[in-house]
């Protein structure tokens, strides 16, 4: 199986759907001429065009609004956000119309959109461009919200959100482009509402997705070597539908779970999945859930804080000994 | 349509209810107003009626199994129909997490949480972890008994694994012979009746009068034998007591919260006054040994209670506790019981006194005795019977040997 980098798994999902569909295009800030700030449209304007790879200007609403309008006369647009950051200024667009087309008008639109971008902290980008809004489009119902965490889930999620009939908001690790994996070739798939099992294990459940994986399986690693703790490690790839099944069936063997996230902790992602385990599995639990989130502060520019500001391996393994009762 | 069969309020104070019978067997034709089943309710054994007909499709309660009131007990309906529905509602939680559906309109429909009422237990409250509960739960060990290592005290599941193996519930001891024997409605009933108004025990006292003339004699006559163990008067009612006991099982026995525990073995406490306290050394089989093993077994464990030399094995798991303040001059007195055993004698002294006997004004030696029943496990009658065979034995001491 091929070794892609994040970044170049996204772009061949991209250029594989645009090869199978004529109606997908993109559309962003320097997607066409500069290959897209993040390099991930690198080459598909030579192939497929002008007319199907589009520059905007610095315009997030107007061409968040355009591609509404495009999906729903038909087109399948692929928004770029030069990041997530940005995102905020066409958020109308996204909620107020992608989100709500379908309902309000009684399924006679549909919007085929998908909203992507990098997203989450990034390293020394300060306060407003280092931060995490997966919790805020995960509130809205009418959005799926995609996060993968390594090179293959980047492809096939894309190309699973890209034949979506329904608006998704497709967050991409900022710092995760350059991570490599085995990707498969072609026609890869992966279905959304499912979370995948990055490692098994009979302890404790640490559920994450995107960024997070990384420090959870590390941690896991480090507990079943220094500790003796057998760490299951569940990645639930898309935050909304969520795969509540394989969550519950993890925590009825486990009895305890960590959820590791990027963002802030306060109605964050991890409050939604807390609330879930609770609800359905409550006679299984030997411990509270805890969780592992950002600090609960815009994200500081110096070094040492912002280290000390971002969910880390150490952090992870404290709580999961708090779950065991063997802190 | 499938009609549901539930658990329906037979009498006006009936929380729950017990099947004791099915007259009905799934695939049965059943018609509206037919009797399904016998259901014994805190008062009586009453009849459940079908509210529908059609096919008795489902039996999801038991023979034998209680239920709360209001809950499903069958499914009837027609032979073709699909009832899974009705039935995996009551096995499996609802599904509750709105997912996003296939369009928007989907997503916008919230799903809401339907929620069952939360077990309402007595007693003191265990911090447990809600998986602990359910493994207690499941293994039948009583949360009370372990001890939690989480935060606070906390029972988490790894306490309730390494109480597993041993059922931390029973006292060592009385591990000999019993029967568990289930409660039944009215005896539910009367147990939590009866420990609100006086608990946690809820006590009751018999009280009679024994005429000791014959025992006094034999009393005499087995101490002129030969310069064995003087034999006191306590010894012999040790030996009346244990005796009874075998005739009356229901006196000799444990309250073990939802089930009543029958010995079949007789281990006596008798009560010995000690420095700082009292304390009851058992004599194990009492009713297998002779007056002569009672009297010896007695003098030295209280020997040794007073010397605070016993091993905890000679004062737990008793079965019945005899308690003798005689020597106080105690004309009578009411002992408190000792849980979980569900009676105790009170022993009071021997003393002369006149009494009507045949038309004539007598002095005879007597001795009155009460005895504590608690009140979950005995009844009235059922301790006055006892007693009443004790009274006999020891008017009559050749009924020890009968």
């Amino acid at each position: 199986m091929p070794i892609l980098t994040y970044r170049d798994a996204l772009t061949e999902a991209l250029r594989e759907e645009m090869e199978r569909d004529p109606d997908v295009f993109l559309m962003g800030e320097e997607v066409a001429e500069y290959d897209g700030a993040y390099k991930v449209s690198r080459g598909l304007l030579d192939t497929f065009g002008d007319k199907r790879v589009v520059d905007t200007p610095i315009t997030e609403l107007g061409f968040a609004g355009l591609g509404v309008g495009a999906a729903m006369a038909g087109l399948r647009p692929i928004i770029e956000f030069m990041t997530f950051n940005f995102a905020l200024l066409a958020i109308d667009q996204i909620v107020n119309n992608a989100a709500k087309i379908s309902y309000m008008s009684g399924g006679q639109f549909r919007v085929p959109i998908v909203f992507r971008g990098p997203s989450g902290g990034a390293l020394q980008l300060a306060g407003q461009h280092s931060q995490t809004f997966d919790s805020w489009y995960a509130n809205v119902p009418g959005l799926k919200v995609v996060a993968p965490a390594t090179p293959a889930d980047a492809k096939g999620l894309l190309k699973t959100s890209i034949r979506d009939n329904n608006p998704v908001i497709f967050l991409e690790g900022e710092m995760l482009y350059n991570t490599k994996g085995e990707v498969p070739d072609g026609e890869h798939l992966v279905p959304l509402g499912k979370a995948d099992v990055k490692r098994e294990g009979s302890d404790v459940t640490i559920v994450c997705y995107a960024k997070s994986v990384a420090p959870a399986l590390k941690a896991a690693d480090t507990l079943q070597r220094e500790a003796g703790i057998s760490c299951e490690v569940i990645d639930i790839r898309t935050i909304r539908p969520l795969d509540t099944d394989t969550l519950i069936d993890s925590v009825r063997k486990t009895n305890r779970g960590v959820i590791v996230e990027e963002g802030w902790p306060y109605s964050g992602i991890g409050a939604q999945l807390v609330d879930t385990i609770q609800r359905e599995a409550f006679d299984e639990l030997d411990a509270p859930l805890l969780r592992v989130t950002g600090a609960d502060v815009p994200m500081p520019y110096n070094k040492k804080l912002e280290r000390a500001a971002k969910p880390n391996p150490q952090k992870v393994i404290d709580a999961v000994k708090q779950v065991t009762y063997t802190a | 349509m499938a009609t549901k069969v539930i658990m329906e309020a037979l009498s006006p104070t009936m929380e729950e209810g017990q099947v004791t019978k099915w007259f009905k067997g799934e695939g049965d034709k059943v018609a509206s107003g037919d009797t399904l089943a016998e259901v014994e309710t805190d008062k009586a054994i009453m009849e459940l009626v079908a509210r529908g007909a059609g096919v008795l499709r489902k039996i999801v309660v038991p023979e034998g199994k209680t239920v709360d009131v209001g809950s499903l007990v069958a499914v009837i309906g027609s032979a073709e129909e699909d009832i899974s529905s009705l039935i995996v509602a009551i096995a499996s939680p609802p599904d509750v997490a709105p997912s996003n559906g296939d369009s928007a309109g989907d997503a916008a429909a919230s799903t809401s949480a339907t929620s069952t009422p939360p077990s309402t237990g007595d007693g003191a409250r265990v911090k447990a972890s809600p998986v602990a509960k359910r493994m207690a739960s499941d293994r039948g060990i009583d949360l009370a008994s372990i001890e939690g290592s989480g935060p606070g005290g906390r029972v988490i599941k790894r306490d309730v694994e390494g109480a597993a193996g041993a059922p931390a519930a029973v006292p060592d001891g009385a591990a000999g012979g019993f029967e568990d024997v289930p409660l039944t409605q009215i005896r539910k009933t009367i147990a939590r009746r009866l420990g609100q108004s006086m608990g946690p025990i809820p006590h009751f006292f018999l009280t009679t009068e024994i005429d000791m003339e014959r025992a006094a004699e034999a009393r005499t006559a087995l101490n002129a034998l030969d310069d064995g163990p003087r034999i006191s008067y306590n010894d012999i009612v040790l030996k009346v007591v244990a005796a009874a006991l075998t005739q009356h099982r229901a006196c000799n026995a444990w309250w073990q919260d939802d089930h009543i525990r029958y010995f079949n073995e007789v281990h006596l406490g008798v009560a010995v006054a000690v420095e700082d306290g009292l304390i009851t050394p058992l004599v194990r089989n009492a009713d297998l040994k002779t007056l002569r093993q009672i009297a010896t077994e007695v003098r030295d464990l209280a020997g040794r209670a007073r010397e605070k030399r016993l091993r905890p094995e000679e004062y737990t798991g008793g079965t019945f506790t005899v308690s003798n303040l005689g020597m106080f001059d105690i004309d009578q007195f009411t002992g408190v019981i000792n849980p979980p055993e569900a009676g105790l004698l009170a022993v009071g002294s021997m003393v002369e006194k006149p009494v009507a006997e045949d038309g004539q004004i007598v002095v005879k030696k007597r001795m009155r005795v009460t005895m504590s029943c608690d009140h979950r496990v005995i009844d009235g009658a059922t301790g006055a019977q006892f007693l009443q065979t004790v009274r006999r034995m020891l008017e009559n001491p050749m009924a020890i040997v009968w």
